[in-house]
């Protein structure tokens, strides 16, 4: 016999599904203005590591110059993702959600065990509530992100207006790198999101669209209490 | 098994498939009308300013949102002269095609049929006032640079203008009418923007807009207009050469 287990609330389902398209319009557009001047790279004095981007990327992909595009669209999208992300820490904060999400004081040894668990090394992962501890980390680390890049994108949108908050960035140059650096963070999020989602099969995916997972229940016992675990 | 173990169990199945055929639906349903939503914007026809209209009014919007909170106070970060570059950057020469005609002069238009003419030492005459800060361009690179001309206000002030700089908007073009732009009237009043005719504390070399450029920190270097022959007002957006071709108007900073 199976039983129903609460997940995801609505709200957080929705607010998940639309930040997808929105940040993937986002990175598109800012990729659009960083290529009319891509002077970022990775290295150390003379020693270049990882160009961005490398030529064979531009040779290949026949990347088109439209600087103007991709601005109209950033600066369009830029409200979407911002009330969006606003809304869902809104939801976070007053619905007690944050406390199944912010890191705890376990999280930072038990994150380690997980990793361990999750490439194979230890054969048990520590119990845990809705998140485990490296989820715990990782989605408060997102939120983290968002709000910094909010931050440093206002800081080189209106570095004039808005100059206090482009000194606190460290300067012109600086909060566009940051701006940038932050990007690449939510690449790798996205790519290590997709495995895990993959290794963790599709009662654990349907869950982020229905809200619920299901779970077997002994047929001899009475239906268990709920305790969301 | 009991038949109350077999009805909550028929009960909790038929219930999860309802939640999860509701739910699914709603997503596709959802994918779906993103997707339309998508399309329906990136497939409308750009319009003539080569941009789509809805992106447009996404711009004005902002344009409206920050002009608001715009204030003639703030400044551009200011620097020392040894900070500024000797290597200037050129980055356009649209509207600078040819050598420039002799008999250039400043012509201002009061009102349309109303108009009176400048010679570049008309316009040094007035007090000089000198910028260095980091110019920005659109495409991303940024330059700090020292530059020497008049005050924009100044030379309203100088020249009897007021009324003029009760409008909203400024509008400048090159002598072959191949660039030009439209500045809102806050930004051309703030204290940093000038009428330049020097660069790094020389003559404003040919290539930077001799004689006499726009030099205007709260504003894109798309704005910084190079060897203007007219300047107008009025109180309708003046044509300007980049917004014609899919950029912001407002282009502030």
């Amino acid at each position: 016999m199976k039983r129903i287990v609460d997940k995801h609330p609505l709200a957080i389902r929705w607010f998940h599904w639309i930040n997808f398209p929105v940040l993937a319009v986002m990175i598109w557009s800012g990729l659009l203005i960083y290529w009319a001047n891509d002077v970022y790279k990775l290295g150390w004095g003379d020693t270049t590591l990882i160009k961005f981007f490398p030529q064979s990327f531009y040779d290949t992909q026949n990347i088109p110059s439209h600087l103007s595009r991709g601005m109209a669209f950033h600066f369009f999208f830029m409200w979407f993702f911002f009330l969006n992300g606003l809304l869902y820490v809104l939801y976070t904060l007053f619905s007690g959600e944050w406390r199944l999400l912010l890191p705890n004081r376990h999280s930072f040894r038990e994150a380690w065990q997980v990793v361990l668990h999750d490439i194979r090394i230890r054969k048990a992962a520590p119990p845990h509530k809705k998140y485990n501890a490296a989820q715990r980390i990782a989605y408060s680390a997102i939120v983290v992100m968002g709000f910094g890049s909010v931050v440093t994108g206002l800081a080189i949108y209106r570095p004039v207006q808005f100059g206090w908050l482009c000194t606190l960035c460290g300067g012109y140059e600086v909060a566009r790198i940051e701006h940038f650096v932050l990007t690449i963070g939510y690449v790798l999020f996205f790519m290590v999101h997709i495995v895990q989602v993959l290794l963790a099969g599709w009662n654990n995916f349907q869950a982020m669209v229905t809200g619920f997972e299901t779970e077997d229940v002994k047929e001899t016992i009475s239906p268990p209490t709920e305790d969301n675990t | 098994m009991s038949s109350q173990q077999s009805q909550n169990r028929n009960s909790t199945d038929r219930e999860i498939r309802k939640r999860t055929v509701v739910s699914f639906s709603v997503f596709g349903v959802g994918i779906c009308l993103a997707i339309a939503a998508w399309l329906w914007l990136f497939r409308q026809p750009e319009s003539a300013d080569g941009i789509q209209p809805t992106l447009r009014k996404g711009l004005e919007l902002n344009e409206n949102l920050f002009s608001r909170i715009y204030s003639r106070k703030r400044q551009s970060k200011p620097y020392k002269k040894q900070d500024a570059t000797s290597e200037v950057r050129v980055n356009g020469d649209a509207g600078m095609d040819g050598e420039l005609d002799t008999t250039w002069r400043l012509k201002v238009v009061r009102s349309p049929g109303d108009t009176f003419l400048l010679t570049i030492d008309d316009i040094k005459a007035l007090n000089k006032t000198e910028v260095v800060f980091d110019f920005k361009c659109v495409e991303g690179w940024n330059q700090v640079t020292w530059w020497g001309g008049v005050r924009f206000s100044d030379f309203l002030q100088k020249y009897n203008l007021a009324k003029q700089a009760g409008m909203k908007y400024v509008g400048m073009e090159t002598p072959d009418g191949a660039y030009y732009v439209g500045v809102d009237m806050p930004s051309m009043l703030q204290p940093q923007t000038i009428l330049c005719f020097e660069m790094n504390g020389a003559e404003l070399p040919q290539e930077q807009g001799y004689p006499l450029r726009l030099i205007i920190p709260v504003k894109y270097g798309i704005k910084h207009i190079k060897r203007i022959s007219v300047i107008y007002f009025s109180d309708r957006k003046p044509p300007d050469y980049w917004a014609e071709r899919g950029y912001d108007y407002f282009a502030g900073l």
